[in-house]
């Protein structure tokens, strides 16, 4: 098994995602959702932050128990969140 | 140890070390997920009691500042990601090059920091004693257009009629804000060093084809730092600004 390398024009690409995604975050804070403001800029987030690990972070070529790993990674924090956020909201 | 090269004696190959360094490095960011995790935890329950006082906070916050860090965070994340490259092709220099961008920008990014923190010092934003959100409306220097002021001195007052305990409130959001934005320059400083230590060993040489294994795990605790930082900037600038 020989080691992927990623190509700098990917790189760039994912690089160019994220500004773009930046902008679009800016953008949308300026414009009234309503309750979905919050929601917008988390799903932007966490599509920026899931570009960064797979191919930044080169998860999307690594073995699979890095990706059980990281599976695991948010398996934790949401037992964490969804746990502690269902007790404050039921009060 | 036995060590031959590069490879240390418990590993059979090259490419193994590097998997089990890398798995390491994935479960050592599995408790940093945790570790912030807590921190926006306590931010959602807080944000969701005292909302306004939140928006308050949020927009005294420079978005200009902000969003310009982003972007150079960004930047950072992809010339750490071409050091990789530079060394998986066996590009000697180029991996020089880019742990210097990266450390670069990386700077440049905890001196923006620096002038955002002066700025809330400032303006009596640092809580505790002298907290009080209504100083800068009260005492505007000369950089501060009065028609600014006057608008940002209504939308406190509005503030003040909505939660009364404003000033205890918005101390909650700028405990977080310091606490957050501080525990992560803290790990771009420690990244720092990591990028330091790895240009003396680009300098030597030392990073090739065959092993790039510190290159690989500092890029990914680098990248770590930018996630962090993806979820920061919305959370504390831009929560409400569509007024």
């Amino acid at each position: 098994m020989s080691e992927h390398i990623v190509s700098p024009k990917i790189y760039v690409m994912i690089f160019l995602s994220l500004m773009a995604g930046t902008g679009l975050t800016v953008w949308a804070a300026f414009r009234n959702f309503g309750p979905f403001n919050i929601v917008i800029a988390l799903a932007i987030a966490s599509f920026k932050a899931t570009l960064v690990v797979l191919y930044f972070m080169h998860a999307r070529y690594s073995p699979r128990r890095t990706h059980l790993v990281i599976v695991s990674s948010v398996f934790w924090l949401a037992i964490m969140l969804v746990l502690t956020l269902s007790d404050y909201n039921t009060r | 140890m036995h060590r031959t090269g590069e490879l240390y004696g418990h590993f059979q190959t090259l490419e193994q070390q590097k998997e089990s360094a890398a798995l390491g490095m994935w479960v050592f960011l599995v408790t940093e997920v945790l570790f912030f995790g807590g921190l926006f935890m306590t931010y959602t329950i807080n944000r969701q009691a005292f909302s306004t006082a939140f928006g308050v906070g949020s927009n005294t916050l420079d978005i200009e500042l902000g969003g310009f860090n982003t972007a150079f965070l960004i930047m950072s994340s992809l010339t750490m990601a071409m050091a990789v490259w530079s060394a998986q092709v066996g590009k000697k220099q180029l991996v020089s090059i880019f742990l210097i961008a990266t450390l670069a920008l990386g700077t440049v990014f905890l001196g923006i920091k620096v002038i955002e923190y002066k700025q809330k010092f400032d303006h009596h934003l640092i809580p505790g004693h002298d907290f009080d959100v209504m100083y800068r409306t009260a005492h505007p220097t000369a950089a501060d257009k009065p028609s600014d002021m006057a608008v940002e001195k209504e939308e406190l007052e509005k503030a003040f009629a909505k939660d009364p305990d404003l000033n205890a409130h918005a101390q909650l959001y700028f405990s977080l804000y310091f606490g957050m934005t501080g525990l992560h320059a803290l790990h771009m400083i420690v990244g720092a060093g990591l990028l330091i230590w790895l240009i003396k060993g680009s300098f030597k040489g030392r990073f090739t084809p065959q092993y790039n294994t510190p290159v690989e795990i500092v890029g990914l605790y680098w990248h770590f730092v930018d996630i962090v930082w993806i979820y920061l900037f919305p959370l504390l600038y831009l929560i409400d600004r569509h007024r």
